[in-house]
């Protein structure tokens, strides 16, 4: 039996969606494979999202609760988990939390890991996960020679599956163990609740956005979107907006069902971080601009007056 | 207090790639620190004028990485450590990570600092590999880092703000942007650091692990489906149009 297992997240009491789409993946190799799928969700209130689970193919749901995420903790109950139900892969989110786990867990369980794949894919009885490489200059072809395979999986990168599993709930091994590395105090900045990495439109401004005091154009359009606000380094660096917004090599890597890109000229770092983006916008003044060259839809013309526009017209279809 | 800091050597980001069988074409590759590093190398040395002690840059890979290496002396590392890997497979993080977790160990190094990833592969393992394999802690996403004695106070990104971290030495910590402001190799730096010696180590000296993993091929980038540019007569009329376009054609909104 190939078991698949996969690290589901919960964040602010809420089932993230990466959840989901790691979930259906595993169950596209598990069907392949021959096995089931079985997900673990570490956080308050778990079971309760087991529904979610088994409707994209989780035969079971183990829960367990760790109190608030620490690496260490989570890397601990993670590979317990997994040495006690075997399985022949696991599949973590390549997401803030996962990327802050994963190192351990692979080292925990003593399994070869790729990290941020886009694809998976099953080959003669093993996975093959396919990754961007070199700034999306590239795609790499890996697979792992461990009896477990691991992969960390790139947000918004999987179909949602439509099999169902049993979505039974177990209680996972809970022991968080010791950690050596403790909070002693968090400062939120407010803003919007969406996540650049996990958002499925992001709507972004660049240089052209000539100032801080037009952002708050961009952002009525992603609020009207339920999308997240994103910027080039151009509009960081030059103080209009915080870090954190910045997409790109030096900033973070997203991967949207929809990128709105306005006054961005589309550098190859910028794109590093967004050209994954399965269909792109951009609003951009000038027609030579490179972003074009990946833009699914262009549009030609001062952002500033097709911005409002754009909010006016989805306000209308929208209702 | 001893830093040990980890310098990937990458293809700058302009530089085209073209596509080997299972790696890259090397030939007119110009290679650079991949730039995330340069903060952890700033840090170090930040760290070291405020404790005292000693800062060492540690790169994994063929010859050519001691480019990287030469540039760390250049800003102003102490000692210069290759550990030498000539058909270094860039993908293998657990490799790399147990040869310098194991020279770490070797160092009884106090703080480990890394970039937060490496922009050739993007993997963010390396690191919070050592940690593991080190027994140690580690925080990833560091914007400020206080030592006082055997404990670290660090401030860190976190999604939506920041957080405050602590705990005691030895630690792994990734830099991300905000940290610091990486300083440029003086003249002078650069003179010198032409002169300065680089420790090659062997990686079977340091008990090598086997590959992990297996690279079973590289291709080109899926190809964008075909752009349009959509024409009107203005304003209104390309918010319409795309409106319909996402909706009708693309159906993402
Ligand atoms: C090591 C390194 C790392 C980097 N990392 C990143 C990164 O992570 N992210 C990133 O984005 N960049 C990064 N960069 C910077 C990158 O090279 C570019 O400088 C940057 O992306 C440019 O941002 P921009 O497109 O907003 O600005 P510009 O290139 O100046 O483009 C502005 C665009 O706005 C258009 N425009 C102006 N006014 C209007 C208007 N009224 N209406 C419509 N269009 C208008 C212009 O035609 C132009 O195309 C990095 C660079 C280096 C060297």
């Amino acid at each position: 039996m190939s078991n698949v297992f996969v690290v589901g997240e919960i964040k602010d009491g809420e089932l993230k969606k990466i959840s989901r789409e790691l979930t259906s993946a595993a169950r596209k190799i598990a069907d392949t494979l021959g096995g089931q799928v079985e997900v673990l969700l570490i956080g308050a209130g778990a079971e309760k999202f087991a529904g979610d689970l088994g409707a994209v193919g989780a035969d079971k749901v183990l829960t367990a609760d760790a109190g608030d995420f620490n690496a260490e903790a989570y890397a601990n109950i993670i590979s317990e988990n997994v040495k006690a139900k075997k399985p022949s892969v696991v599949l973590m989110p390549h997401t803030g939390y996962g990327k802050d786990y994963s190192p351990r867990v692979a080292v925990k369980i003593g399994a070869g890991i790729v990290a941020d794949v886009v694809g998976l894919s099953v080959d003669g009885g093993k996975v093959i996960g396919k990754k961007p490489i070199y700034s999306g200059k590239a795609y790499a072809n890996i697979k792992v020679t461990t009896d477990i395979q691991a992969f960390t999986v790139r947000p918004n990168s999987q179909e949602l599956g439509s099999k169902a599993g049993a979505g039974a709930v177990e209680a996972a091994a809970a022991g968080a163990g010791d950690v050596k590395v403790k909070v002693t105090g968090t400062e939120l900045s407010g803003g919007s609740k969406i996540q650049l990495t996990e958002a499925s439109i992001i709507v972004s401004g660049g240089r052209g956005m000539k100032g801080p005091e037009n952002f708050p154009m961009l952002q009525s359009l992603a609020d009207l979107l339920g999308a997240a606000l994103g910027a080039s380094r151009a509009a960081v660096d030059s103080g209009w907006i915080s870090h954190s917004h910045q997409v790109g090599q030096t900033g973070k890597t997203v991967s949207p069902n929809c990128y709105i890109a306005c006054g961005i000229s589309g550098s190859i770092q910028h794109m590093a971080g967004m050209g994954s983006s399965k269909y792109i916008v951009a609003v951009n003044k000038d027609p030579e601009a490179p972003i074009f060259k990946v833009a699914t839809y262009g549009v030609v013309a001062d952002l500033f007056e097709v911005v409002p526009a754009l909010t006016a017209e989805f306000k209308k279809v929208l209702g | 207090m001893k830093v040990v800091v980890l310098v990937k050597q990458v293809p700058d980001t302009e530089t085209n790639i073209k596509l080997g069988d299972k790696s890259i074409n090397e030939a007119g590759i110009k290679w650079i620190i991949s730039p995330y590093d340069e903060f952890a190398i700033e840090e170090g040395i930040k760290l070291r004028e405020k404790n005292g002690g000693e800062v060492i840059a540690v790169s994994v890979g063929p010859d050519r990485v001691q480019d990287v290496l030469r540039t760390s002396y250049a800003m102003g590392v102490d000692k210069a450590v290759h550990i030498k890997v000539d058909d270094y497979n860039t993908f293998d993080s657990l490799f790399t990570s147990q040869l310098i977790a194991n020279f770490a160990k070797a160092e009884a190094a106090d703080i480990i600092l890394a970039g937060r990833q490496a922009i050739d592969t993007d993997s963010s393992q390396v690191p919070v590999q050592i940690a593991e394999e080190l027994g140690a802690g580690h925080v990833v996403l560091a914007i400020k880092i206080e030592i006082n004695g055997t404990s670290a106070k660090i401030t860190r990104e976190v999604e939506g703000g920041t957080a405050t971290v602590e705990t005691s030495l030895p630690v792994v910590v990734t830099a991300t942007k905000g940290l610091n402001e990486p300083r440029y190799p003086s003249l002078k730096g650069i003179m010198s650091a032409k002169k300065k010696p680089i420790d090659v180590k062997q990686a079977a000296d340091l008990g090598a692990p086997a590959s992990r993993i297996e690279v079973v091929g590289l291709e080109p980038p899926p190809p964008r489906i075909a752009g349009r540019k959509l024409e009107a007569a203005d304003a209104a009329g390309f918010a319409s149009q795309l409106v319909k376009a996402l909706r009708e054609e693309a159906k993402v909104i």
